[in-house]
């Protein structure tokens, strides 16, 4: 009976982490400009990474009485690193002169710097 | 805070060598008796006392998770909507704290936020360029949801 209930809350952790990293996907092929992908890929791969760790460890921990940490270290790195890795790809695209959407409404780095040189 | 920890593990081993047993269950109950001894003599200290700062640093982080399953959640609409009405741009936002690791987990934070991603810092640190999903109407919402994230990490570092 626990057994059951153990594997079914394992089963729609992994669902679900599957689902978003299917939906960030989408979102990648859909949204228009690297930024706005951007958005996508570094939020829901990362929820959805996390949850079929978490799946993967509740399973090996509750079934087959197995601890196995290194799964809980990988949540965490990847919780920490990929909100990173966002940053620095967006940062490098602007650097390098990828221009945002024609339907973007605003820019103010553009205006930051051109007050700064005025200055 | 790493001095007061420190003095309390210091007082833990001192319990210990007292009661002349070393395992676990002693040095908490050691470690918890520092605690009360420390929060007696918290005037003492410069910082204030440690618990608040762990408490606070465990808010930050649900204040995270709870941030990634919202962000989700936006982001699986977005995607699923059928028409694209969404209105990109950068802004820019002005940010109080100091400290190289503050501004890094603020914008961490950021970048987890529904609808935001933080673009580039600029060389003064001062000022944190985030790239949102829909500028107009979010921006002020968004500029509040900035303000209680800020207070949170100056809770901690504070």
């Amino acid at each position: 009976m626990i057994e059951t209930i153990i594997e079914v809350i394992v089963a729609v952790l992994i669902g679900l982490g599957a689902f978003l990293s299917l939906v960030a996907t989408f979102g990648v092929i859909r949204l228009p400009d690297i930024y706005t992908r951007n958005h996508a890929i570094s939020k829901s791969t990362t929820l959805g990474i996390m949850l079929i760790l978490i799946g993967t460890f509740l399973y090996f921990w509750l079934i087959d009485h197995h601890f196995n940490s290194r799964l809980l270290i990988a949540v965490f790195f990847i919780f920490v690193t990929s909100p990173v890795s966002g940053h620095l790809i967006a940062r490098a695209a602007y650097h390098s002169g990828v221009k945002l959407w024609e339907k973007s409404k605003h820019d103010d780095i553009k205006e930051h710097k051109s007050s700064a040189e005025e200055m | 805070m790493s001095f007061q920890l420190l003095l309390n593990v210091f007082l833990a081993f001192l319990w210990m060598f007292l009661q002349n047993s070393y395992d676990t269950s002693t040095f908490l109950i050691g470690y918890i008796l520092g605690l009360i001894i420390m929060f007696a003599f918290r005037r003492y200290f410069h910082t204030r006392f440690y618990v608040g700062r762990v408490w606070a640093i465990i808010k930050l982080i649900l204040l995270f998770l709870k941030e990634l399953v919202l962000s989700n959640i936006s982001v699986l609409k977005l995607v699923i909507k059928p028409q694209l009405d969404i209105e990109p741009g950068i802004f820019a936002l002005p940010t109080d704290l100091k400290k190289d690791w503050e501004i890094v987990v603020l914008s961490n934070l950021i970048t987890l936020t529904p609808g935001t991603l933080v673009v580039k810092v600029s060389d003064d640190q001062k000022t944190i360029f985030v790239h949102a999903l829909n500028i107009g109407e979010k921006e002020e919402e968004i500029k509040g949801i900035k303000n209680t994230f800020e207070k949170a990490i100056m809770e901690v570092s504070r």
